[in-house]
C-alpha cells in the first residue's frame, strides 16, 4: 500500500512536470504579444518590461529553466495584469472561493446522480426513469451559461414575486450566496453521474448475489443499500476524482455570471490576457490537484472495494 | 420563455419524496451530507449577511457593479478605465472636471500657464486620510516616479513637453532632472520643453495624481495593491477590498470639501463583466446602475425602464495600413474604399444599438474648440458615397500598382460579436460594390495588437478613446512620430499641423491647425471614421447628481445623492 502510494507520487510529479512543459511551450507558441497594450510604449519602457519579466533572455532554455527552477520552489512569479501581485497570493486567495464553491457543486452532483440514477434503474422504462432521463439528456447537452443565466434569472422572479430577497441574485460572502452557483455548476456532473449510475445499478439489479439475498429473505431495503448499491456506486466514484477536478476548474462561466471571485474566472482572464506567469501558475496548480484527485481516488476505490489489489 | 427549465430541473429532487423505499436507506447517506453542508453554512463567513440595496437613503449607502476587478491602484502606472474611475474617488489632482465637465480646482487653488512652463498654487486644506498636509513635494514625487523607466509607466509619454520628460524617461538622465519642483510647500513650478496650452487640462489625468514618498517607500512593490497599501486624498477612502469580489469606498473626513460629498458610503458590491448579470442585479434592486449592450437593451425596453444615453467619447474608424510593400498605401485604393462607405447605414443597420453616432471626422461632436464645439468652429467636410467614382479610382490604383487584379485584401478584427458583425458587413459590401475579395482575421485583442503593430495587415477595425480634454489627443494620432500610429501613416503637411497645434497658444489658431488636420484626414482618407460610440445605461430614479464624461473618472459618483 506505501510503495503503491510512493510510486503513483513520483508518477504525479512526473506528470505534473509534463504538463508545465507543454503548457510552457503552448503558451510561447501561440500568438500574440503579453506585454501590448492599448497605448503603445516606448522601446526603453518595453525593454524594461521585458527585463522585469525575464522576457529578454531566450525562451529555450534560459526562461524554461528559471521557470522550472521557481516552480520547485513553488514561487510561480509576478502576475503580468495585476502588477504588483504574485501569482502564489491570487491562487491563495481565490482558490478557497472555487473550492468550497465546488465541494458544494460536488456535493449536490454527487447525491442527486445516485440517488437519481438508482431511482431510475430501479424504475426502469417506467414514468420517473423517462422524465428524469430525459432532464438528464437536458443537463448534459445544455451549457452551464444558460443554466446561469436561466438561475439568475429564476431567482430574480422568485424576489419579485414574493417581495423578499430570499436568495441573492450574485454575488459572495454567506452560504445563501453558494447554493444557485454551485447548483448550476454541480448539474452538468449530476446528470453525467445519473446516467452512469443508473447504467451501473442496471447490471447489479438482477445479479446472482442480488436473487441469492432476496432469496434468503434479506429486507429490500437492507438488498438496495448493502448488496445493490454498494456494488454499482464503484464506477461512480472513480470518476468523481477528475469529476471534483472539473467542477472546480470548470467553473468559469458560473463565477463570472454570478460574480464569484474564483480561480476558474482568474484562470480564463489570465488565458485572455496571455499574463504568462498566472497562466503557468494556474495550470500547473489546476494540473497538480487533478493528478492528487486521481491517486485519491485509485486510493478510496481499493479501499471500498477490496477486490482491488494495489501494488 | 425557457425560465421555467431551471425550475423543473430542480423540481427532480421532488421526485425522489414520490417512491418510498429505496429512497429511505439512501437517508444513510445523505445525512452525513447534509451534517456537512450546514456546517459548511455555518463556517462560511456570515459579514455580509444582510443583502444591500441599490440606495439607501438614510445610510447614504450606493451599491453599484465594477466591471472588473483593478489590476492595481498605483495612479502612476494605472492604464484603464476601472482602475482611472475608483482613483478618480479617492485621489485628487491639481484639477478637475465639476459636475458640467468645466475644469476647475482640485488640490490647486489657482494656476498660470505659460509658454515656457506652469506655476500650480495648492490649497493649505488639502490634506491625505492620514490627516498630513498635500504638498507640492507629492506631485514631483509622483511625477519622477511616472517618468524613472523603472517604473515602466505606460503612460509616461503624456508627460513628454515636460523639461527633460523623456530624458528621464529614456533613462538618458536622472529622475530628478525632470523639470518640475516644489517652491515651498504650496507652489508647484513646471518647466516646459515646448509649449502645452491644455496643460491645466492634462494635469487632472491620472498620472499626474499626487503620491507620498515617506509613504510608498514603506510599500515598495506592494503600493497600490490593496487598501492598506494606498494613501487617499480624494473625496473617498477604500475602506476595504477583497481581491475580485468587493470594493468599498468610504466618505474621507480629511478631504478639504468634505462638507460638499452627501454620500457616506460607495459600494462596488459585485464585480463582473456579465452584463446580463449585472441587468439582473439592478432588476433586483441590488445595484443602483446597469450598463446595458444590444442583448440586454431589449430587456431593458421591455421593463420600460427609462434608457440613458452619453457619448463615452470613442472613435472608432477603419484603419489603413500606410507601410510601402501595402496596397493600401496607395491612395486612389483608399478613396474607393472611402466613397463607398456610408456611415449612416453603418450606424442605424448595421450596429443598430440606438444613440451612436455616424463618423465622419476624426474629432468626435463633443470635443471643445477654442470657444464652443470644435464641430462647429471647422466643420468636417459631409461624408459621400460615389459608387461611379469608387470604381474609377479603383480602376486608378490597379493601374499605379501595376496589377492585373486585386489580391484578397486582409481586414483585422477583434472577436467582440460587434466587432465581427461590422467585419462581415463591410466584407460583403466592398465585395459587391468593389469586387473586392476581403479576408476577415479574427484575433483575440492582444495579438490583434501585435500584428497591428507589425503591420501584418491592410485594413482594421480599431478605435481610439481620449486622454485629456484636448482635441490633440485625437489631433496627434496620425502625426510621423506617434508609436500609437500602427498604420505608419507619414505625411510632413499633418506633421506640420500637428506642431502648430502642439505649440500654439491662441485657441483660435489652434482650432484652425484642427481643422487642417481634420481636412488632410479626410481628403488623405488616412482613416475612415466608422461611428462615435454612445453608451446606454438604465439608474436608480432616486440616485442624482452622477456624472458620465467622456474623460475619466467616469462615471463620477462624487457629488451624487439619493432622493
Amino acid at each position: 500500500m506505501w510503495r503503491y502510494t510512493v510510486r503513483r507520487l513520483i508518477q504525479g510529479v512526473i506528470t505534473v512536470w509534463f504538463i508545465a512543459t507543454a503548457t510552457f511551450a503552448a503558451m510561447h507558441m501561440v500568438p500574440g504579444d503579453p506585454l501590448g497594450s492599448e497605448r503603445a510604449t516606448t522601446e526603453s519602457i518595453r525593454q524594461n518590461l521585458e527585463a522585469r519579466y525575464g522576457l529578454d533572455k531566450p525562451v529555450f532554455p534560459d526562461q524554461y529553466l528559471i521557470f522550472l527552477g521557481n516552480m520547485a520552489r513553488g514561487d510561480f512569479g509576478i502576475s503580468f495584469t495585476q502588477q504588483n501581485r504574485s501569482v502564489n497570493d491570487i491562487i491563495r486567495e481565490a482558490f478557497p472561493v472555487s473550492a468550497q464553491l465546488g465541494v458544494l457543486a460536488v456535493i449536490f452532483a454527487a447525491l442527486g446522480g445516485v440517488l437519481l440514477g438508482a431511482l431510475t434503474a430501479l424504475n426502469r422504462n417506467r414514468l420517473p426513469d423517462v422524465i428524469i432521463m430525459f432532464l438528464v439528456i437536458l443537463g448534459i447537452s445544455i451549457p452551464s451559461f444558460v443554466f446561469a443565466a436561466l438561475g439568475q434569472l429564476a431567482v430574480v422572479r422568485l424576489n419579485d414575486w414574493t417581495g423578499q430577497s430570499l436568495l441573492p441574485v450574485a454575488g459572495w460572502g454567506t452560504f445563501q450566496h453558494m447554493l444557485l452557483p454551485a447548483l448550476v455548476l454541480g448539474l452538468g456532473t449530476m446528470a453525467f453521474l445519473t446516467r452512469l449510475m443508473r447504467s451501473s445499478m442496471l447490471e447489479v439489479v438482477n445479479t446472482d448475489y442480488v436473487r441469492t439475498a432476496r432469496a434468503k429473505g434479506v429486507p429490500p431495503l437492507r438488498v438496495f443499500w448493502r448488496h445493490q448499491l454498494r456494488n454499482a456506486v464503484l464506477p461512480v466514484i472513480t470518476v468523481l476524482g477528475p469529476a471534483i477536478a472539473a467542477i472546480t476548474t470548470g467553473g468559469f462561466v458560473v463565477e463570472l455570471v454570478f460574480a464569484i471571485p474564483g480561480l476558474g474566472r482568474t484562470f480564463v482572464e489570465a488565458v485572455q490576457q496571455l499574463d504568462y506567469t498566472l497562466i503557468m501558475g494556474t495550470t500547473v496548480f489546476y494540473g497538480a490537484f487533478l493528478v492528487l484527485m486521481v491517486i485519491l481516488v485509485d486510493i478510496i476505490y481499493g479501499w471500498v472495494d477490496p477486490r482491488v489489489r494495489l501494488g | 420563455m425557457t425560465g421555467n427549465l431551471t425550475l423543473e430541473t430542480l423540481e427532480t429532487h421532488d421526485g425522489l419524496r414520490a417512491r418510498g423505499d429505496p429512497a429511505l436507506p439512501a437517508v444513510r447517506l445523505v445525512l452525513p451530507l447534509l451534517v456537512a453542508t450546514l456546517t459548511l453554512a455555518l463556517l462560511a463567513p456570515a459579514a455580509d449577511g444582510r443583502l444591500r440595496e441599490a440606495v439607501d437613503a438614510e445610510s447614504r449607502t450606493l451599491t453599484l457593479v465594477l466591471e472588473q476587478d483593478p489590476p492595481q491602484l498605483d495612479s502612476t502606472r494605472s492604464t484603464d478605465t476601472v482602475s482611472i474611475r475608483v482613483l478618480g474617488h479617492v485621489k485628487e489632482g491639481l484639477t478637475r472636471y465639476d459636475e458640467r465637465n468645466q475644469l476647475i480646482g482640485g488640490v490647486a487653488e489657482r494656476w498660470e500657464v505659460r509658454e515656457d512652463g506652469a506655476t500650480f498654487w495648492l490649497r493649505r486644506d488639502a490634506r491625505w486620510s492620514d490627516g498630513a498636509p498635500v504638498t507640492a513635494h507629492d506631485f514631483v514625487y509622483a511625477w519622477r516616479r511616472v517618468q524613472d523607466p523603472a517604473t515602466t509607466s505606460e503612460y509616461a509619454f503624456i508627460m513628454y513637453g515636460i523639461e527633460n520628460a523623456e530624458a528621464v524617461n529614456t533613462g538618458a538622465l536622472p529622475p530628478s532632472e525632470l523639470g518640475v519642483r516644489a517652491a515651498g510647500d504650496h507652489i508647484l513650478e513646471v518647466g516646459f520643453e515646448r509649449p502645452i496650452p491644455f496643460f491645466a487640462r492634462l494635469a487632472a489625468f491620472a498620472v499626474f495624481l499626487p503620491v507620498r514618498e515617506d509613504f510608498a517607500a514603506t510599500r515598495g512593490d506592494r503600493y497600490g495593491s490593496s487598501a492598506a497599501d494606498m494613501l487617499y486624498n480624494g473625496p473617498f477612502v477604500i475602506s476595504r477590498w477583497s481581491r475580485g469580489a468587493r470594493l468599498t469606498l468610504d466618505r474621507n473626513p480629511h478631504y478639504w470639501e468634505s462638507d460638499a460629498i452627501w454620500l457616506n458610503r460607495i459600494d462596488f458590491g459585485y464585480i463582473t463583466a456579465d452584463t446580463r448579470a449585472e441587468l439582473n442585479l439592478f432588476r433586483d434592486g441590488k445595484v443602483a446602475m446597469a450598463n446595458l449592450d444590444s442583448e440586454t437593451m431589449h430587456n431593458a425596453l421591455q421593463q420600460r425602464w427609462r434608457i440613458h444615453r452619453f457619448d463615452d467619447g470613442v472613435l472608432f474608424y477603419v484603419g489603413f495600413n500606410h507601410r510601402p510593400d501595402r496596397l493600401t498605401r496607395n491612395r486612389n485604393l483608399r478613396r474607393a474604399f472611402d466613397l463607398t462607405f456610408d456611415p449612416h447605414e453603418f450606424v442605424n443597420r448595421i450596429i443598430a444599438t440606438p444613440g451612436n453616432r455616424p463618423g465622419i471626422s476624426l474629432f468626435p461632436a463633443w470635443m471643445q474648440g477654442a470657444e464652443g464645439r470644435l464641430r462647429e468652429e471647422v466643420p468636417p467636410r459631409p461624408s459621400e458615397v460615389d459608387l461611379e467614382r469608387a470604381r474609377h479610382y479603383l480602376e486608378l490604383a490597379r493601374e499605379e500598382l501595376g496589377l492585373e487584379r486585386f489580391p484578397p485584401i486582409v481586414l483585422l478584427t477583434g472577436d467582440s460579436p460587434t466587432a465581427n458583425k461590422q467585419a462581415e458587413y463591410l466584407q460583403s459590401m466592398w465585395g459587391q460594390t468593389l469586387g473586392l475579395e476581403i479576408r476577415v482575421d479574427v484575433q483575440i485583442f492582444r495579438q490583434r495588437l501585435a500584428k497591428m503593430t507589425a503591420g501584418d495587415y491592410d485594413l482594421v477595425l480599431a478605435g481610439w478613446g481620449p486622454d485629456y480634454n484636448d482635441p490633440l489627443t485625437f489631433g496627434d494620432l496620425f502625426a510621423s512620430w506617434n508609436l500609437n500610429n500602427r498604420g505608419r501613416y507619414a505625411n510632413d503637411e499633418l506633421d506640420h499641423w500637428v506642431r502648430r497645434a502642439q505649440n500654439e497658444l491662441d485657441p483660435h489658431l489652434r482650432a484652425q491647425a484642427f481643422g487642417e488636420i481634420q481636412r488632410i484626414v479626410a481628403e488623405d482618407v488616412v482613416v475612415i471614421p466608422t461611428y462615435e460610440r454612445a453608451r446606454l445605461y438604465v439608474m436608480h430614479p432616486r440616485l442624482k447628481g452622477v456624472v458620465r464624461r467622456q474623460i475619466s473618472p467616469d462615471p463620477d459618483f462624487n457629488r451624487a445623492w439619493i432622493e
